[in-house]
């Protein structure tokens, strides 16, 4: 029981790491039509360049992760999203191989608009695979019985414009942070109206969950949760303020930080209405866990490497701090 | 058709597609070491040269590498749900060891190893290379361990049709474990190596850097003579390995029907269109009793044919005698091609003899080829079954329609179509524009007292 719970807040905590640091990753590539010329453009993507496959990884492992500790939700939940899902993927092909071919190309054009879409695609089919999961899944015994566009619904498309705006906010806050000039002044101004837009949009989403599946409500109100659910929009409202006074105050590093806060207060609040649901409605991590000794012999990997892991992603992190300038030039 | 066949040949095409990448990673990878090891150790000019260009392809192939590979992981889940759910408890923990120990080791350094030049000491830069190779050979020991367990399954116990692990020592040095990895590793060394070797042949032949790609030929024709006997040494042995675990697979990579009688060898076939309906070979030309003596190393070896096995429990043999044949013949070519370099290192003209540099020219794609080979050998060879023996491919697809693996098959195909068109593009791209010689080396990568810059030229007339 114990290594449930350790597991599944692991595999929550790498999947709100993925969210964070491929989120500002994709956001860039959202804002990419928003640069005037190449000389910007390559500015951004030097902003990213040098962090974006180690950001992307933490979405391979989580896959992983999820095959290894939580089978169940990996196979169900990955034959009921199949459309959703290789769409993302679509979409991470054509982000991922941007970043070279744009640099060796001469006629950058269309290797923008890849670099482009494929960020929209991705991010647009991972709100649409959150949507629907939260939505739930048609299961019978265990395994998936629904149709081939079960995820396509009002909700699930909301959910993913709503991701757009959201990586939108934290690829702009991100950019404040490592450019100047007049790309850094565009940026205060698009994640100040992202902010507003994902502010609407998590009110909207917040106030719509609860009828797409009535059992969040009783969960929310159940005890002991009860007791504390209520400091998640508290922490929400909060970053939101705090956010739009640093945007305001034209502080550089403290808008990331409140983005990622308001995100965090999203995802929490989200967790504790779907736990201990693996797949709502029906089925619960107690039933989607692997075997004792997987969980254990995966643990192992994860207390030793992941500390080391975290450790040289900092330091890398650290070797490119700093705003990016023109000079440093693709390798 | 039916979601087994279309996911069958998606994961099939997918998965050929992104071997070609890794293969060259890998071995680039320990080349970059090499060369930078070199640079740090004589601090001659030419080697950072070597580095920085060599880097491009690399960097090149391995984005296309890291987005294939990705979503390979995902359609165990999308397209192989009853297949993942009953091995999870095995296979899975694998790849989550690859992901940690692996790809975020690659991914982690790769951003320091191609834009930290201006940033970090040589030593930290040179450990980055270090770590990216690294990481490179062990995404390679983890995934190899878990496919060679659907080959030899071990280290568990089978419980309501779920794979349950007793040992994950078995699990992961399960038979055929050794020889995979060892044969898959030496097949992306070899590979880079006369890729390398290719490309530095086609530049000194249009006599263009000469100095520059000799020593980038030197290097690769050095791994290459390692790697070449090696490789037919550890297929050998691979061979021999398939033969005591997977009996139907070799009977079928050797086209052979009839279990030989006691106290006669069996039979080498060397050419044959092998019929699987009428169990029989047409235009056989065989080589008698050669058979056990590769297989069973005796003359009168006794070796199950194929009718031994259950007609729905055949692998099919048209397919691997040919597959497996090609792949054996490139092995020896690689090898005869570089008896003939040591008889030109002998009589020192290994640089100026244009047909031994038109030949590495011409031999250079077939490493990719041979890599295919093996694995349609060695994957269709496992056929009908996921894990071999235990769980059927029929039994293993996702409870999904049709229809949308249609749709993700053609996507699959016009899309790795697009990038591998690019990929070859901007590939020859970059070779086309050849070495940058001239722009300066960053300060912090100097000795105290070394130019920045000029000294190339000079630095390149030694050798
Ligand atoms: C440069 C590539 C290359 C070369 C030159 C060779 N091979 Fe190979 N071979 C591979 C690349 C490869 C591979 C792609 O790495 C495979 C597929 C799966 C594996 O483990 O290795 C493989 C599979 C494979 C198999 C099937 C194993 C199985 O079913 O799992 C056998 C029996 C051999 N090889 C034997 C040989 C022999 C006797 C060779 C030389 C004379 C040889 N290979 C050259
Ligand atoms: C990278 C090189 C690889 C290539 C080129 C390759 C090729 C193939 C091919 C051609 C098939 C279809 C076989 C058939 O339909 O008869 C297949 C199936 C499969 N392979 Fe591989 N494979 C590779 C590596 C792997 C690895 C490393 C694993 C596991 C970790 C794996 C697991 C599977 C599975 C699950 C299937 C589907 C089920 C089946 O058809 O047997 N493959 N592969
Ligand atoms: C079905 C089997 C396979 C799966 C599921 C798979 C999965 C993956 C994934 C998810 C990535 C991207 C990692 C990242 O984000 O950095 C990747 C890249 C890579 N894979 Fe595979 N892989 C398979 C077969 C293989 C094989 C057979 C090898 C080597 C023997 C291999 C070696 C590598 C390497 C070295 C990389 C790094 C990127 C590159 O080299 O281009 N993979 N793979």
């Amino acid at each position: 029981m114990a290594l449930i719970h350790i597991w599944i807040s692991l595999v929550g905590l790498v999947v709100i790491l993925y969210v964070m640091l491929d989120g500002f990753t994709l956001g860039v590539g959202l804002l990419f039509p928003g640069a005037k010329d190449e000389e910007e453009r390559n500015l951004m993507m030097n902003t990213i360049a040098p962090v974006w496959d180690a950001n992307q990884t933490w979405i391979v492992f989580g896959g992983g992760a999820l095959f290894a500790v939580f089978p169940l939700i990996y196979t169900v939940l990955f034959s009921a999203l199949y459309i959703p899902l290789l769409t993302f993927l679509f979409g991470l092909i054509f982000r991922g191989v941007a970043f070279e071919f744009r640099a060796t190309s001469n006629r950058k054009v269309q290797w923008n608009r890849a670099f482009f879409w494929g960020s929209l695609v991705a991010t647009f089919a991972q709100g649409l695979t959150l949507g629907a999961y939260i939505s739930g899944i048609r299961t019978v015994n265990n395994r998936f019985a629904g149709g081939a566009f079960d995820w396509f619904t009002p909700f699930s498309v909301t959910v993913g414009a709503a991701l757009i705006a959201g990586y939108i906010l934290l690829g702009s806050t991100y950019l404040i942070i490592k450019t100047e000039g007049e790309i850094q002044r565009r940026a205060y101004r698009q994640a100040t109206w992202a902010a507003w837009i994902v502010a609407g949009f998590m009110l909207l989403v917040s106030a719509w969950t609860p009828s797409v599946d009535p059992a969040i409500v009783e969960r929310w109100f159940s005890h002991p949760r009860v007791q504390f659910i209520w400091f998640f929009p508290v922490m929400g409202s909060a970053a939101f303020l705090f956010l739009l006074v640093s945007l305001k105050r034209r502080y550089e590093i403290y808008p990331f930080v409140a983005s990622l806060s308001l995100f965090l207060s999203a995802y929490l609040g989200l967790e504790a209405a779907i736990y201990p649901m693996a797949i709502p409605p029906h089925m619960t991590i107690y039933e989607a866990a692997a075997q004792t000794e997987t969980m254990i012999f995966t643990l192992w990997g994860v207390g030793i490497v992941l500390p080391v892991v975290l450790g040289y992603t900092i330091y890398s992190y650290s070797v490119f701090r700093g705003k990016v300038t023109a000079e440093e030039g693709y390798h | 058709m039916d979601v087994v066949t279309l996911s069958r040949i998606q994961f099939g095409l997918t998965t050929a597609f992104h071997i070609l990448f890794p293969t060259l990673t890998i071995g680039l990878a320990i080349f970059l070491v090499v060369i930078e090891f070199l640079w740090l150790k004589t601090r001659k000019e030419i080697y950072y040269r070597m580095y920085r260009f060599w880097v491009r392809i690399f960097a090149i192939n391995f984005a296309v590498g890291v987005v294939s590979g990705i979503t390979l992981e995902f359609q165990f889940g999308t397209n192989f749900a009853l297949f993942s759910e009953a091995v999870a408890n095995v296979i899975a923990p694998l790849m989550a060891y690859e992901g940690m120990t692996a790809f975020f080791l690659e991914a982690g350094f790769l951003g320091i190893m191609l834009f930290g030049w201006n940033r970090v000491s040589p030593a930290i830069h040179f450990f980055s290379t270090c770590m990216v190779a690294a990481g490179a050979s062990l995404s390679a020991f983890w995934i190899m361990a878990a496919n060679a367990w659907m080959h030899t399954p071990a280290g568990f116990e089978l419980v309501d049709g779920r794979f349950m692990v007793t040992s994950y020592w078995d699990a992961i040095f399960n038979p055929a474990f050794p020889t995979h990895l060892a044969h898959m590793l030496m097949a992306s060394y070899e590979t880079s190596a006369f890729a390398v070797a290719g490309i530095s042949a086609w530049y000194l032949l249009k006599g263009e850097k000469v100095p520059f790609f000799r020593r980038s030929l030197a290097l690769a024709l050095i791994m290459a003579a390692v790697c070449a006997p090696l490789q037919v040494l550890i297929g050998d042995l691979r061979g021999l390995n398939v033969a005591e675990y997977q009996p139907a697979k070799l009977a079928a990579m050797e086209a052979h029907w009839e279990t030989n009688p006691e106290g006669r060898g069996a039979d080498f076939v060397a050419f044959a269109i092998p019929d699987m309906e009428e169990e029989k070979n047409h235009f056989e030309v065989v080589i008698p009793e050669l058979l056990s003596l590769l297989i069973t190393h005796s003359a009168d070896g006794q070796i199950k044919g194929l009718k031994e096995f259950p007609r729905d429990e055949r692998p099919n043999a048209l397919v691997l005698f040919w597959t497996f044949r090609a792949m054996v013949a490139v092995g020896f070519l690689y090898l005869l091609v570089m008896l003939w370099a040591l008889v030109l290192f002998l009589k020192k003209r290994l640089y100026d003899t244009p047909a031994f540099l038109k030949t590495l020219i011409v031999i250079q794609p077939l490493g990719f080829i041979a890599t295919i080979m093996g694995w349609i050998t060695s994957e269709m060879g496992r056929q009908p079954w996921t894990v071999y023996g235990l769980m059927r491919t029929a039994d293993s697809a996702s409870p999904i329609a049709a229809g949308n693996v249609v749709w993700s098959l053609t996507l699959f195909v016009l899309f790795f179509g697009l990038i591998g068109a690019s990929f070859f593009y901007y590939i020859f791209k970059t070779l086309k524009k050849g070495p940058d010689m001239d722009s300066e080396i960053p300060p912090v990568q100097l000795l105290a007292g070394m130019e920045p810059f000029g000294e190339a030229q000079e630095s390149m007339e030694v050798k």
